[in-house]
């Protein structure tokens, strides 16, 4: 008995001490904005506005947000669209060397948005003029994302049943019909999975826009995080703690949203 | 309304399977007519192939009139019940039944007229606002019966319409269908693999074999005449005896017994020919006192068939079966004699029905 319950005396401990590693960060987040001359300790804030005066001071702060919105849902809606056609397709129609094909898409993907093709991805940048425009920044992060979100949609695919689908063709209805009526009221919880996957790979993006976006009014919030410095070139802890709640609030309310929206399937009308 | 009519149509599957193998059916207007057979014999390819789901690899369908071969399903203006019934989750029962008027343009409140109209018939008008996942097996069907109806089309088509119904419901809905369809007199095309059910609604069946027809006639012919050993031991609850015989002047020796020739075999047998002798349990008179002619054999296993009972006899090593009526049922190990009724009574030789 005495054994049992120092058994569960030690699996709480661990289990608070790691909630801990988790619970003070997101703590200070939320203190650390109302606190007037913030450190790295976690205190009882005093509630001031002063931090969030100063940041709305900053010419950039509250238009590198707005950025990141326009990037994100740029980008979240073209990796949706495109995605959802592509793995309907590639669901639906027999091709041969189709698996092949995806899994060296996926391969290449984490290779295109990421560190090792920083140099080419500039340059072609470069050349096709888009550089230093959002509509290319999020072109080419569309094409990073693309691969992973065609083959997480096309498991949403390939698990709906295919006499939905036959049942609406019988009826005479076109393949554009059909995705639209059936497929995509089917697939709902798979297109809001990899929009807000889409947004969050892209809202903590920094790399991409800090190296191919250079005029700071186009610059997300990722990178404006970045130039919250002091004078003495210290991290300046009263904006950044400021902004980095800013920044995580729109993150936080579109799962919210999300999860309250979509975070149910439709059940039924097949007979299993 | 229209008949259906197949000419030479093959189904060859990538990989050289053969589900269709140069069929031609005629299925007349306004007939209910079922194909049946064991899975994986073609039936629900050739459904597929008339609703234009698989593309046939030769042959012509023809729906009134009209060779509607090369047409997109949709254009071919026909209807389907599929198994799992396919309705969209995300519509409710208004919205389901409507869809087929959604395609054709037609405007929401013609449609919504028209459901409520065709719901109401089949019993649906209180569930018309429910989505599929809140309406029970049976409802589900109706529903789906209903957005068939609400297409007009020219000709139903149903896959295996019964098998996701409990055995109960399954029995009012067979009777269900059948009235219905006769209400409607519209051509419709059912699969199923039961044989009772295909006995009990169609107007003509087809049963078939690994892509073939092995018989097309009325359920009383298929019956009664199965064309052959397979429809014989397919069609009947309980399946019917097949004994290898011999034929001897004008009897035909089956497991050392003797029995007169059916009648439907007289004069058509040659003496000393190997032939199967064919005879349903319930054509089969079971008696406990010596009978002329009869198979004669020892009672090796009794069954409760509800009304009736199936005898096995054992016939010098050969089981035969019997339905013997309730109150007469033998015990085991008793000495029986089963005499085969001669008018039916089947002779099959090389495995087709010996008739004139």
């Amino acid at each position: 008995m005495t054994r049992f319950v120092l058994h569960r005396i030690g699996f709480y401990v661990l289990v608070a001490v790691l909630l801990a590693f988790f619970a003070v960060p997101l703590l200070w987040l939320a203190s650390a904005p109302f606190t007037s001359d913030p450190t790295y300790q976690v205190r009882m804030p005093d509630f001031t506005a002063d931090n969030f005066r100063a940041l709305f001071d900053n010419p950039y702060a509250l238009g590198s947000l707005w950025n990141s919105v326009l990037l994100a849902a740029g980008t979240a809606v073209l990796v949706v669209a495109f995605a959802t056609l592509a793995a309907y397709a590639l669901s639906r129609v027999r091709l041969p060397g189709r698996d092949a094909l995806l899994y060296t898409l996926l391969l290449l993907s984490s290779i295109i948005t990421g560190t090792a093709a920083m140099v080419p991805l500039f340059q072609l940048a470069v050349e096709l003029q888009l550089i230093d425009s959002q509509l290319g920044l999020i072109l080419i992060l569309t094409g990073g994302l693309l691969p992973a979100a065609i083959f997480m949609m096309k498991d949403f695919m390939d698990s709906t049943p295919k006499s939905y689908e036959e049942s609406a063709r019988v009826f005479g209805a076109t393949p554009l019909q059909i995705v639209r009526h059936v497929v995509v009221p089917l697939v709902r919880p798979g297109l809001a999975t990899i929009g807000v996957w889409a947004v969050a790979n892209v809202w903590g993006n920094f790399l991409m826009p800090y190296l191919l976006l250079s005029d700071v009014e186009k610059q997300p919030g990722a990178v404006i995080m970045y130039t919250l410095y002091t004078e003495g070139g210290q991290a300046n802890l009263q904006l950044l703690a400021t902004f980095g709640l800013l920044y995580s609030v729109p993150v936080v309310l579109m799962y919210l949203f999300v999860s309250k929206k979509y975070g149910f399937r439709f059940h039924g009308g097949i007979k299993r | 309304m229209s008949a259906i009519e197949l000419r030479g149509l093959t189904k060859v599957y990538p990989g050289g399977v053969k589900a269709l193998d140069s069929l031609d059916l005629t299925i007349p207007d306004g007939e209910f007519f079922a194909l049946l057979g064991p899975s994986g014999c073609g039936k629900t390819t050739l459904l597929r192939t008339i609703a234009g789901l698989e593309t046939a690899t030769g042959g012509a369908v023809v729906i009134g009139g009209r060779d509607v071969t090369g047409v997109q399903p949709g254009g071919r203006d026909i209807a389907m019940v599929f198994q799992d019934y396919a309705l969209f989750p995300h519509m409710d029962v208004t919205d389901n039944i409507a869809y087929p008027l959604r395609i054709k343009k037609v405007a929401r409140s013609t449609r919504e007229q028209k459901a409520a109209e065709v719901g109401a018939r089949l019993g649906l008008d209180k569930l018309m606002d429910r989505r599929p996942g809140q309406l029970s097996g049976g409802q589900q069907q109706r529903v789906a019966l209903a957005r068939v109806m609400a297409t007009q089309a020219q000709a139903f088509l149903f896959d295996e319409p019964l098998s996701n119904l409990d055995a109960r419901l399954r029995l009012e809905a067979r009777t269900f269908l059948k009235k219905l369809q006769h209400e409607l007199g519209v051509t419709t095309v059912f699969v199923t693999h039961d044989q009772a059910e295909a006995l009990a609604m169609a107007d003509r069946m087809a049963v078939m074999e690994s892509g073939h027809i092995r018989q097309i006639g009325t359920p009383a012919e298929v019956f009664q005449r199965p064309a052959n050993t397979f429809v014989a031991g397919f069609i009947g609850s309980t399946p019917m005896n097949l004994l290898d015989g011999v034929v001897r002047g004008d009897t035909v020796e089956v497991a050392d017994c003797k029995l007169a020739v059916p009648q439907s075999a007289e004069g058509l047998l040659r003496d000393g020919e190997k032939i199967v002798y064919g005879v349903r349990p319930e054509y089969n008179g079971y008696s406990a006192e010596p009978v002329d002619g009869s198979l004669v054999g020892k009672v090796s296993i009794v069954e409760n068939l509800g009304a009736s009972y199936l005898v096995t006899l054992d016939v010098n090593g050969v089981p035969v079966q019997a339905v013997v009526p309730e109150g007469h049922e033998p015990a085991l190990g008793d000495e029986g004699y089963a005499l085969p009724r001669r008018d039916r009574a089947l002779i099959y030789r090389d495995g087709e029905l010996v008739s004139a």
